[in-house]
């Protein structure tokens, strides 16, 4: 299955398509909505803090220039239309106009300016590798922005989701230290509603912006993010009817089924097709039977990953088939598969005169559901003969470990961000094997014609010639096992069906509320 | 005059000990693998080595340990705690807006603990060997042994799912706007389920500690003397059992009562009860230096403090002891 990205000129007419499916019913304005935050955000600024829970919080009171509907395409937020030159150099973005931040003042082409080529390539180190393609920004009028890149970047219109590209208030932050500035504590953005307060340890407030730029939105008036640290106090908290909804991984996976069967209560893994969690254990290729390609390849073959995805996962997610997950653009599932078969496992190891040398395997520190998985990972080598020692940790000592490479095994999950260029090559690329990051090369993978192909490919224009060179490295990559793909993730997010609109773009709950209401 | 001047010379004493505990402490979580620097990249979902630089440098983690040990302990002796960076706020700020909380919650449990305690634990050593004895024996037994977090799951369940009595997380009702006796009223449910759950560990401690020391006070010949005289039973009990069988009552209160600032982790953990106890784990999970080495600080010198109060209180309940 191959999914293309749309041309720019196709993508005003798939707009327009996802917008009445989501408009099928009237919504209805007031009320207030109650979500459960975990872990606590460390502050609220997006631009500042990129974290999961910042960006859950925070996507309410920042926006981007796009959002993106369940299929990638760029949708118009504060930017309403944009075009791109002949050679895919030049993008010139039109701007919402009579937009305004929080405290009134208007947002223009310069806080555009400001937030991309100034505050961001400071403060956000994900960004700042898409920036280096970008050789201007400028401000071509009040309501008119124009990148120019050095070379065609692949990945370019997808990098305007909030999490990515907050749009930041120059008039607030020009010349301050951006990361102590005392107003991130009391964020302004010029998103669907505005910061009003924070009881730490309890709870976050979000009051509706009465001045957003779309007409009638947002619905809800209020939003309180409820700080609640343990996993089954979340689930009773949502059982009780105190929170109408549990963002993804806020309860254990064994609690889903039990809170899904409750009355007016739904479910859903969609939300995620941008991020596109794609779980994996890192094997160590530097090291003892994990530098064998034969071993790394019966490790896939012991896995059964239909019974981690259907038990574990509740059957939310699918069993990749490789590097790119196939709800990322480029995805191409023509590549060697790899089914549970124990016995291929057991003939690989064989025939690599595998020594029985035991090997450390180090979960993921993130709970029950981590720790379930981990266990049957073990089992599963333990059946054909792998024996496996389980390393316990906490977050912190895990990132040690692995920016030490000091693991065998290790459970892990990032994000893909749309496309391969932005979330996939940095764990292949041999430039990117260094100690100090759980996000680059960690399991010490070299090989030049991966380099070469996702070089190739980032910069190939237009996207036919891209998807060749990415089809071919996924073939290449998947032969040689660099580590084993365990699960395209889909964490669950719960809530009350009289919840409309909650979960109908590529980022789901962490793209703000704008379309959300209470059908009460 | 001799007490002023034992208390002088303990609150001198107890400078240089809480020095020396800043000192440790401030090596002990450094022993700890990973640093926030590495935790905050690790969160960001990407990180290269500017971004891990750039947090070091913003944290002070890139001078070397001596320097770092020196400026903290510097800060210390001003009562300066530092800056969380992390959370982005002063750690004294972060500290004393969780310190009602957790007073609240460990005030209470304190109060529930002892009286029930005692009382109970008297009640068993008045009738001891009767069917009372043995069910508060055994019900005391009982708390004393189940994990605490247990028991709080289980009351969540019972009080706040089941029958809906209870709140079943936070202090307070969160929205509901309420004021003045309203919200004591409100704060005041959300604290049974907590600060029940808290104090049974303790009651059960207590009322087996009274028990065991009335039972050997009982056996002493000055109560034999008292029954002799033929004073009421009662009294017996009250003026002459009770009082002198308090003081290792009084020694586990003292030891409690530090505690009440370092909060109750999984009391709070599970109750969402955003107290220190909470700060104090999420710190330490984030390799939060400053916070983490803020938290116990403060719950030091509180230790501290309470077993200078209880050596006094020692004094006023048995007035053969003395203070040298």
């Amino acid at each position: 299955m191959l999914k293309r990205f749309c041309t720019l000129a196709a993508l005003a007419a798939a707009t327009a398509l996802t917008a009445p499916a989501a408009l099928a019913e009237e919504p209805k304005s007031g009320g207030v909505m109650n979500v459960v935050i975990q872990p606590e955000p460390p502050g609220l600024m997006l631009g500042v803090t990129q974290n999961g829970p910042t960006q859950m919080v925070a996507g309410n009171i920042y926006e981007s220039l796009l959002r993106y509907d369940t299929d990638l395409n760029p949708m118009p937020s504060l930017a309403t239309a944009w075009e791109v030159n002949e050679d895919g150099t030049v993008y010139t973005f039109t701007l919402k106009d009579g937009v305004t931040w929080h405290d009134g003042e208007p947002f223009t082409a310069a806080d555009v300016v400001f937030s991309a080529d100034v505050f961001l390539r400071e403060t956000h180190p994900r960004l700042r590798v898409s920036l280096q393609h970008i050789e201007s920004i400028e401000a071509l009028d009040d309501t008119t922005v124009r990148f120019t890149l050095k070379q065609p970047f692949g990945p370019f219109m997808g990098i305007f989701e909030v999490g990515t590209m907050p749009m930041v208030p120059k008039h607030i932050y020009e010349g301050t230290d951006f990361k102590n500035n005392p107003a991130n504590n009391t964020p302004i953005g010029t998103g669907p509603f505005k910061f009003a307060e924070w009881e730490r340890g309890s709870f976050i407030r979000l009051v509706k912006n009465e001045d957003y730029h779309v007409e009638g939105q947002p619905y809800l008036d209020e939003i309180y993010w409820h700080v609640i640290p343990d996993a089954a106090s979340r689930a009773v908290a949502y059982e009780t009817g105190k929170v109408d909804v549990l963002p993804g991984g806020s309860v254990e996976n064994f609690d889903v089924q039990r809170l899904t069967e409750l009355d007016n209560s739904c479910v859903t893994g969609k939300g995620w097709e941008y991020f596109a969690p794609h779980a994996w254990l890192w094997v160590n290729n530097r090291e003892g039977p994990m530098a064998d390609r034969r071993f790394r390849q019966a490790i896939m073959y012991a896995l059964d990953r239909e019974f981690a995805k259907d038990v574990i996962w509740n059957g939310l997610g699918n069993v990749p088939t490789g590097p790119v997950s196939s709800k990322t653009r480029f995805f191409d599932d023509d590549v060697r598969q790899f089914p549970h078969d124990p016995d291929k496992a057991r003939a690989l190891l064989e025939e690599m005169g595998y020594d029985g040398t035991e090997i450390r395997l180090l979960p993921l520190p993130y709970g029950e559901t981590w720790q379930r998985w981990a266990e049957a990972v073990r089992q599963n080598l333990q059946e054909v003969g792998i024996e496996v020692e389980m390393v316990a940790t906490d977050v912190a000592g895990w990132n040690q470990k692995l920016n030490e490479w000091d693991y065998d095994l290790a459970f892990t999950y990032l994000y893909q961000y749309g496309d391969p260029a932005l979330g996939v090559a940095r764990t292949y690329l041999s430039t990117n094997i260094a100690k100090g990051s759980p996000w680059n090369n960690v399991q010490g993978y070299a090989n030049e014609e991966v380099d070469r192909l996702f070089a190739e490919a980032a910069v190939a224009f237009p996207d036919e010639n891209r998807q060749s060179l990415y089809t071919e490295v996924q073939q290449v990559l998947v032969e040689d096992v660099p580590v084993a793909w365990l699960l395209e993730i889909e964490f669950p997010t719960i809530y009350r069906c009289d919840v409309k609109g909650l979960v109908d773009t590529a980022i789901g709950v962490n793209d703000g509320f704008v379309d959300a209401w209470l059908d009460r | 005059m001799q007490k002023l001047s034992f208390i002088a010379k303990r609150l001198v004493k107890a400078v240089f000990v809480l020095l020396a505990i800043v000192v440790l402490n401030f090596f002990l979580i450094r022993a700890a693998p990973g640093d926030p620097a590495q935790v905050m990249a690790g969160e960001a979902g990407a990180a290269d080595e500017i971004f891990i630089a750039q947090l070091r440098e913003q944290f002070g983690l890139d001078r070397p340990l001596h320097e770092q040990l020196l400026i903290y302990v510097g800060g210390i002796v001003t009562l300066d705690m530092g800056y969380s960076y992390r959370q982005q706020q002063p750690v004294a700020d972060l500290i004393f807006d969780r310190l009602p909380a957790t007073l609240i919650l460990t005030g209470t449990a304190f109060v529930i603990s002892i009286l029930l305690g005692v009382l109970l634990g008297a009640l068993a050593a008045a009738r001891v060997g009767k069917w009372t004895d043995s069910l508060i024996t055994v019900v005391a037994l009982v708390f004393y042994a189940t994990p605490l977090f247990w028991i709080a799951l289980m009351a969540i369940l019972l009080f706040s799912v089941q029958l809906g009595w209870l709140p079943g997380f936070g202090m307070e009702s969160v929205g509901a706007g309420y004021s003045g006796f309203q919200r004591v009223l409100d704060v005041l449910q959300h604290l049974v389920l907590p600060a029940t759950t808290l104090g049974l560990f303790f009651m059960a401690i207590y009322a087996r500690l009274t028990r065991a020391s009335m039972l050997e006070v009982m056996d002493m010949d000055f109560v034999k003397t008292a029954r002799a005289k033929g004073l009421p039973p009662g009294r017996i009990t009250r003026v002459h059992v009770l009082r002198n069988a308090i003081l290792p009552v009084i020694t586990l209160a003292g030891i409690q009562a530090g505690q009440l600032v370092g909060g109750a982790v999984l009391t709070e953990t599970v109750f969402a009860w955003p107290g220190i106890g909470r700060l104090m784990f999420d710190a330490l999970l984030q390799r939060d230096y400053n916070l983490l080495l803020g938290v116990f600080f403060v719950s030091s010198a509180m230790v501290i403090l309470f077993n200078l109060v209880t050596d006094v209180v020692y004094t006023l309940v048995d007035p053969r002891i003395e203070l040298k």
